[in-house]
């Protein structure tokens, strides 16, 4: 049934991405592709993988922006970009089959790939680019928030948490119930501010970013000098003995 | 977005039958075309032939034409589902009709009012093929209000078109002198509608890139960096660009094909009439011509505010 479940779950199990430390490794993308590629949505087909147009599916997209105030002050902020999980979903209401839903218990959008017929109506009413049409396979495919992890009781409790999340070397991705204002995520979103994409769209995500810190502008004495002294380590000409004697002494 | 052909064939096909539907059975209620077999069997075979070529061409694009069936399951949410099994419903009260029409050589008592509830029907099936689309918030173009108007408009036109040529070519002359009029109004009326939309879609929308992102606070936003260097595919289906290059041009040539030729030719026919069988076949084809450009702009040129995340 596509439409919205009638009662909407307290339980919204979402991501938190902190754009102020995301360095934009792309970690989060990578891993989710290898977990996804075998798990309830596999896979996560490629096209091309070696020739010269790649094409393929994936669920995590990180982009890279600058955002430059009226003053010339620049900030460069990568953006991961996946499934937000709207509770609103208006890629679950536009589908004609039945295909894409959304789970009364928890909240994931999911789509059933055996009844999907590909017509990728769902993709065009997601305003986040969340869906991605696997053309090998002619069915749409979507993160699943790692359905298959986080519930699984085969993995120790610490690694039942979104590859994406596990795998983020910087925890700029917390993962969470942001339905139950008391837990960790919601009390960080809280702390931070965090914010909805496209709130104008009426879709009503799940997911909240965490907005950069504002900058440190002008210098005081706790901050960094603006350039080191400089040293003299130049060893030009100097033969193996004198080196080593350099780097045991400079050590 | 992607003009994808299907989909192009799909509405402007499905548009013209239903809205050819609708005419024949106002021409019988104002009992001005008799339920003649042969003009009957051609009238109609044009109109079915076109509502299910432009039917069928829908389910090529699907990745599983073969499942088409399920999309009639979701009517309570979703608007492709309510095309679907409305699309079905409308072949009986037309279908039965055109059958008495054709075979019975009646379309008298009960069965003009059917064939007034498929005229009704069809014209609904069209708003919703219009609603498909209509309601995407996601494409502001086809959201802000002018999309089922013009799907509308445009099927009554292009039905009137084929219509005003068939009763010329069947020699309905009253029927003919009839007809030019809501021929000529919806021309008329099919133009300022595609124009309002046109300077509708052309005003700047809410959407930023700085809405998208969030990060207007700190000043305009831009990205410096893809999350790959190939196109995807989001990019493929919603990044299309070629139509704002050339819109312009294009949109001159839809203004003269769809409505401006075919609104001088049907003029020529009713002040000429011994020309009016040349005149009206010319008409609907330079109109239905007209409406594929129309139709393509309508896809292409309608912009995905996920591409705000890409720069596009």
């Amino acid at each position: 049934m596509t439409s919205l479940p009638k009662k909407p779950s307290t339980k919204k199990l979402g991501l938190v991405i902190d754009l102020d430390i995301c360095v934009g490794c792309h970690a989060c993308a990578v891993n989710c592709k290898e977990w996804n590629t075998s798990g309830k949505m596999a896979p996560l087909t490629d096209l091309e993988p070696y020739g010269a147009k790649p094409d393929g599916v994936w669920f995590n997209r990180i982009h890279t922006f600058e955002a430059i105030s009226d003053a010339g002050i620049s900030r460069t902020v990568h953006f991961p970009k996946s499934c937000l999980h709207c509770d609103d979903a208006p890629c679950v209401t536009v589908c004609p089959t039945g295909a894409s839903y959304k789970r009364e218990d928890d909240g994931i959008v999911l789509v059933n790939t055996d009844i999907c017929i590909g017509c990728k109506l769902c993709s065009w009413a997601c305003p986040y680019g969340a869906r991605e049409y696997d053309e090998d396979e002619g069915v749409m495919k979507k993160c699943t928030l790692c359905v298959d992890k986080i519930y699984n009781e085969n993995l120790p409790v610490e690694s039942r948490v979104p590859a994406c999340v596990s795998t983020c070397p910087t925890g700029a991705r917390s993962f969470g119930d942001l339905g139950d204002p008391k837990s960790e995520v919601s009390k960080l979103v809280a702390a931070r501010e965090g914010y909805a994409l496209m709130p104008e769209q009426g879709t009503n995500p799940v997911n909240r970013y965490l907005p950069p810190r504002p900058k440190q502008v002008g210098g005081g004495e706790a901050n960094a000098p603006r350039m080191l002294a400089h040293q003299d380590d130049s060893d030009d000409g100097a033969g193996l003995l004198a080196s080593w004697v350099d780097k045991v002494l400079s050590s | 977005m992607h003009p994808a052909k299907s989909v192009i064939f799909f509405t402007t096909t499905t548009g013209a039958g239903y809205g050819l539907l609708f005419w024949l059975a106002v021409l019988a209620y104002r009992g001005l075309v008799g339920p003649d077999f042969m003009f009957g069997l051609i009238a109609f075979g044009i109109a079915f032939a076109l509502v299910v070529a432009g039917l069928l061409s829908s389910t090529l694009h699907l990745g599983h034409p073969e499942r088409a069936w399920r999309a009639l399951s979701q009517w309570r949410s979703s608007w492709l589902s309510r095309e679907g099994l409305l699309a079905v419903l409308t072949f009986i009260p037309t279908g039965l009709f055109a059958l008495a029409w054709v075979f019975l050589g009646s379309v008298s008592g009960p069965i003009i009012w059917l064939g007034l509830l498929g005229a009704v029907m069809s014209l609904a099936t069209v708003y919703t093929t219009s609603m498909i689309y209509g309601s995407l918030k996601s494409i502001p173009a086809w959201s802000i209000g002018w999309t089922s108007p013009g799907y509308l408009v445009l099927s009554l036109m292009s039905g009137a078109v084929l219509a005003c040529m068939l009763v010329v070519l069947g020699g309905y002359w009253q029927a003919a002198g009839w007809l030019m009029l809501p021929t000529l109004f919806f021309l008329a009326f099919g133009l300022v509608i595609k124009l309002s939309y046109w300077s509708n879609i052309d005003r700047p929308n809410e959407h930023t890139a700085e809405t998208a992102t969030g990060l207007g606070e700190f000043g305009k936003v831009r990205m410096i960096e893809s999350p790959h260097d190939q196109p995807n595919y989001l990019l493929k289906e919603m990044g299309f660009a070629i139509a704002r290059k050339h819109s312009k041009k294009l949109r001159r040539i839809a203004v003269i094909c769809a409505f401006i030729l075919p609104f001088a030719l049907v003029v020529g026919g009713w002040l000429i009439p011994e020309m009016a069988q040349y005149f009206l076949p010319v008409a609907a084809l330079v109109c239905g011509l007209g409406l594929v450009v129309e139709r393509w702009l309508f896809f292409a040129e309608a912009k995905h505010v996920v591409t705000l995340y890409y720069d596009r």
